[in-house]
């Protein structure tokens, strides 16, 4: 097999997620552009597993696949309470980390 | 003992000072009239003392007090010594100086700063004794500055008035500018010495290093020195402001300190002069200049202390004239008989200021004789002695230096000299016969003026008559006593006896032609000076030379100052830091506007950072 169209797809995918990520404002939208990422990575690694006859890829891909449903409970979670201390899940009125300067 | 001598002035002045310090109201009259004046006679004596060692043929006194640099071979010393000369400069330092400390006790006596002025007094004669009794440069030139540091605070001591403040900064600034030259001649003696004991007796064992042309080099700068300190051309402008100090001052700077320093200076400095006689004729000849120019703007003055300080000035020119022709020993003894005439005119003039209640203006004195006859009676011995008249001290001293101005075959010199002689017994006579003798039309109610003040002139009046014995020549039948004792490298002249004597008659006949000129125009009526022709006018307003230097040197420095305040300071050096500052501002606020808390930027900037990274690894892997 030829695993060309698998790299692309994973590049694609990967890239969609990092978009995502960048340059929307949604939590949702955000949380999903991350899993998305981290499903395209999963991708890879269980390409490479099958390349190269190895179970080591599949072995981290599942490993990965328990650790992501962990943090989808952790997510979504954290993603609640910011809606209750702001009511708004836009993730540009999360500002407290700026300094207040008088100029800028 | 010799140390002491310095020591002392010191001492005192410090415990006045922290005194006066302590409570400025208070009057302690009588603790500040003890020491004051105590110390100065302490010192007398011990100086009295020496120089009877000294006469009796001990050998020259070093007191080292302790050692101040030391590095490595080169040690300076704060050390003493008492020759020849500075014997003779300390006995009449001292004993001068006490006079002018009594005669000070009376004059100062109502002012409020009478505590203040005592330590500037003993601080001045400190000061003076230390430059004198220096046993290297170095101490020299401490005691040098000490001297342009307390005469400024004496002549700055009305500081009321701000004319007196600029006056004694003027004195201070003009003085900086000789000193300049005088620390430049010593470094370069230093330097050219390489390393040798840096004291009086081993540079003049080691003036073989140096060769000719340095050697004049650092006579024509110790000379600027000299030209600051005594009041020489160009830099005399300072002594005629500085008569804005109390009386006192002004007799101590002109009789006993400061301006003879310079003199004292080229003569401790023999040794360095002998070896380079071209700088000696051009020291000679601004002496005879400065002699002449302050003769004649003397003539036409008003203020009685002005008269007295262009007077000093020209007799100052006098003593250059022997050191620069080689006859320091004259030039030392002129020194000598001057600083008795001097502090004389200097304390009558202030006794007659006090009694006419701080009037300075000759013109509107006029027939006080009767009134005060004792001051009156001394005056008149220091006109004649000032004047050249025989057998006044000032008659062998001067006759000295114009006989060596024969003899030594510089005739333009030794006429400046004698036509100066003749107008100094003009214009003293004249300052005599219109503040003493001339019908006055304003009645004047005089104030007494304390014994404090009159018994020291008796004394000097004394010395003004007979301390020209000391140095009779042979053709007057004395053998020229204080020549001999100073035992300097004097240039030997020969001149026949009967020439001696024409020389003489000459110039007692010049003085008194001036008396008797003086005598016509003044003793009868007088008026002040009108400034009716061109010629006059110039000669009234001192040559303009004050006007000249704020033209070509004040003006250009204000003028300098003033664009570089202006222009260079804001525009260029603080637009430079003002720039610089602008621009990290500008940057920092580009930088911190990349951090906007926003996540997803941050997310952003990851990105770019490992899209860099990556890229950057790749292009090293060679795979770009």
């Amino acid at each position: 097999m030829t695993p060309n169209m698998f790299y692309l797809l994973v590049s694609i995918l990967f890239s969609l997620g990092l978009i995502g990520l960048v340059s929307r404002r949604n939590l949702f939208i955000v949380y999903m552009s991350v899993e998305l990422m981290l499903s395209s990575v999963n991708l890879l690694l269980a390409t490479f597993s099958k390349l190269l006859g190895s179970p080591d890829g599949s072995v981290i891909a599942l490993l990965m696949i328990a650790v992501i449903a962990a943090e989808a409970a952790l997510f979504l979670a954290m993603i609640i309470h910011l809606y209750r201390a702001k009511k708004s899940i836009d993730s540009d009125n999360f500002v407290k980390l700026k300094e207040r300067t008088n100029h800028a | 003992m010799l140390s002491l001598i310095v020591i002392l002035p010191f001492l005192s002045a410090f415990f006045m000072g922290v005194l006066y310090l302590s409570n400025t109201k208070k009057k302690n009259y009588a603790f500040y009239t003890l020491v004051g004046v105590g110390t100065p006679a302490i010192s007398t004596i011990f100086s009295l003392i020496i120089m009877y060692d000294l006469i009796s043929g001990a050998p020259t006194m070093h007191s080292t007090l302790f050692s101040w640099i030391n590095i490595g071979e080169f040690n300076i010393n704060v050390a003493f010594m008492a020759d020849k000369l500075s014997g003779v400069m300390i006995s009449f330092i001292t004993f001068i100086g006490t006079l002018i400390h009594v005669y000070a006790a009376g004059y100062m006596k109502d002012d409020t700063g009478y505590g203040k002025f005592f330590t500037y007094f003993n601080l001045f004669m400190g000061s003076m004794l230390l430059l004198v009794l220096a046993d290297n440069p170095i101490m020299m030139f401490v005691g040098w500055e000490l001297v342009g540091l307390s005469s400024y605070l004496l002549i700055g001591f009305y500081h009321h008035d701000s004319k007196n403040i600029s006056a004694a900064n003027k004195a201070f600034i003009l003085n900086r500018v000789g000193d300049f030259g005088f620390i430049i001649a010593i470094s370069l003696l230093f330097v050219s010495l390489e390393g040798t004991a840096f004291t009086f007796a081993s540079i003049k064992a080691h003036i073989y290093m140096i060769n000719h042309d340095t050697l004049s080099l650092i006579g024509v700068l110790l000379f600027v020195g000299a030209m600051g300190k005594s009041a020489q051309i160009p830099l005399y402008v300072w002594l005629p402001d500085a008569m804005a100090g109390p009386t006192p001052v002004s007799a101590l700077i002109h009789a006993a300190t400061m301006v003879t320093a310079g003199v004292y200076m080229v003569a401790r400095y023999s040794f360095l002069y002998e070896l380079i006689p071209d700088v000696g004729i051009f020291i000679a000849t601004i002496g005879a200049a400065s002699a002449l120019f302050a003769a004649i703007i003397a003539s036409y003055q008003s203020d009685i202390k002005k008269i007295l300080a262009y007077s000093t000035m020209s007799q100052l020119g006098y003593m250059f004239i022997a050191v620069g022709l080689g006859a320091y020993s004259s030039g030392i003894f002129h020194v000598f008989t001057h600083a008795f005439f001097k502090a004389l005119l200097f304390m009558g003039a202030g006794a007659v200021i006090i009694a006419l209640h701080h009037e300075q203006n000759i013109f509107k004195m006029g027939g006080l004789k009767k009134h005060l006859k004792l001051i009156y009676l001394t005056m008149f011995i220091a006109t004649l002695a000032i004047s050249g008249i025989p057998p006044f001290a000032g008659f062998f001293s001067k006759d000295a230096i114009l006989v060596t101005a024969f003899a030594s075959e510089h005739y333009i010199i030794w006429g400046v000299g004698t036509l100066t002689a003749g107008l100094t017994a003009f214009y003293m006579f004249r300052l005599l016969f219109t503040v003493f003798h001339a019908k006055t039309k304003e009645s004047h109610s005089i104030q007494k003026v304390p014994l404090s003040m009159t018994y020291p002139l008796l004394v000097l009046a004394l010395g003004s008559a007979t301390a020209g014995f000391l140095g009779v020549n042979e053709a007057y039948g004395g053998n020229s006593w204080i020549n001999n004792f100073l035992n300097l490298p004097d240039v030997k002249l020969h001149l026949s006896h009967s020439t001696e004597y024409l020389l003489g008659a000459l110039n007692v006949i010049l003085g008194l032609l001036g008396m008797g000129l003086a005598y016509k125009l003044f003793a009868q009526e007088t008026q002040e000076p009108n400034q009716n022709t061109l010629l006059k006018q110039v000669i009234i307003n001192k040559f303009y030379i004050d006007e000249i230097y704020l033209a070509l040197i004040i003006k250009p420095l204000f003028l300098v100052s003033h664009f570089i305040s202006k222009v260079i300071d804001p525009k260029i050096f603080d637009g430079t830091i003002n720039l610089m500052v602008f621009t990290y501002m500008r940057l920092s606020l580009l930088f911190s506007s990349l951090q906007n808390a926003k996540v997803r930027y941050y997310a952003l900037y990851v990105l770019v950072g490992v899209s860099a990274m990556s890229y950057y690894i790749l292009f090293k892997l060679g795979e770009l």
